[in-house]
């Protein structure tokens, strides 16, 4: 009777690989770890200039100071329009947002966020996307939730729903404050 | 004849589209041969972080032309193989390696293939071994007085 069992092994063994590979092809890769998280990296260094005034240059000494969302938006992005009402109610609750204005013309940006509103307190202008690579983005919108002492603590790849806003970005930005 | 002309409409644009599509990536000049062949072999090692599987040098999405772009840069400033892996997976991530490392977390990864190798090779010795013995093995007494009795009681019947 052992020998029968035994002789089960591969089987088991065979189903198990299986069941292992499914539950894979399950996963989505999109739902990956942020490397910038995961080794609590500070906000990288950069030097640009604003969306705002073409002649004010900012650099990574303008993030920290407080808990701030950094969005990753361009005007090309349709996503970044349907996400621009969760982000209007999350300045109205006082949290403070910077804007990395990616791969766009500064005319094209104005007139969005003449359009949809403007909840940043500033735009960091990324025509050529430095930063952006820098931060590892690979498509907008992207979020980055940086502490008071500029460690990136929380990254949000895609449209930040009303309920991503719930369950996600509102808890985290409550950890880190 | 409606139908044909169509088709032709048809297959004219998917052939245009087919040329826009491969002049996306760009073509670039090398100096050195052998910074040529590093530059093909990087680029078709990392994985396109937006994509669902292509290497960035078989990529038309914008970021895939990022990193094709910093690949080029780095290797003109002389930098290593590994520096630019390196360069990458610190702003992407270890997903956009085909290869992965070998670390504390990939052991398992690398070493399974071979750990199972080894021990269906130990399996199917121990399998052999056990049937050699048992067919080998002489009768007893005690099994050959059963056999006797048992081919008697055939023949009495």
């Amino acid at each position: 009777m052992t020998r029968r069992l035994l002789l089960m092994l591969p089987l088991l063994g065979f189903l198990l690989l299986m069941l292992f590979l499914y539950l894979g092809l399950g996963l989505n890769p999109f739902h990956r770890e942020s490397r910038l998280v995961a080794e609590a990296r500070a906000f990288p260094a950069f030097e640009l200039t604003t969306l705002e005034d073409p002649e004010r240059r900012v650099d990574e000494s303008l993030i920290p100071g407080e808990v701030t969302l950094v969005n990753v938006w361009g005007e090309w992005c349709p996503e970044c329009k349907r996400e621009m009402p969760q982000l209007l109610d999350l300045a109205d609750r006082g949290v403070r947002l910077v804007g990395i204005n990616w791969k766009d013309t500064r005319d094209k940006a104005r007139g969005f966020l003449e359009e949809f509103g403007d909840p940043f307190e500033v735009n960091i202008f990324d025509p050529e996307g430095e930063l952006a690579f820098e931060l590892g983005v690979y498509g907008a919108p992207e979020s980055f939730l940086v502490d008071r002492d500029g460690i990136i603590r929380y990254h949000h790849t895609g449209y930040i729903s009303p309920s991503d806003l719930r369950e996600h970005i509102l808890p985290e930005v409550q950890k880190w404050q | 004849m409606a139908i044909i002309r169509w088709m032709l409409v048809g297959f004219t644009l998917l052939l245009v589209t087919g040329l826009v599509q491969g002049a996306a990536i760009e073509v670039r000049e090398f100096d050195d041969p052998v910074l040529e062949k590093r530059y093909d072999s990087l680029t078709a090692s990392m994985r396109c972080p937006t994509c669902q599987n292509q290497a960035i040098n078989d990529s038309d999405a914008p970021v895939s032309g990022d990193m094709r772009d910093r690949v080029y840069l780095l290797l003109q400033e002389g930098r290593s193989d590994i520096e630019i892996r390196d360069h990458m997976v610190q702003r992407f991530g270890d997903y956009i390696l085909y290869n992965p490392r070998l670390e504390g977390r990939t052991y398992l990864l690398w070493g399974l293939p071979a750990v199972l190798v080894v021990a269906g090779g130990i399996l199917v010795m121990l399998l052999v071994r056990a049937r050699r013995n048992a067919s080998v093995r002489a009768l007893d007494d005690d099994e050959r007085r059963r056999l006797e009795s048992l081919i008697n009681r055939g023949n009495g019947q």
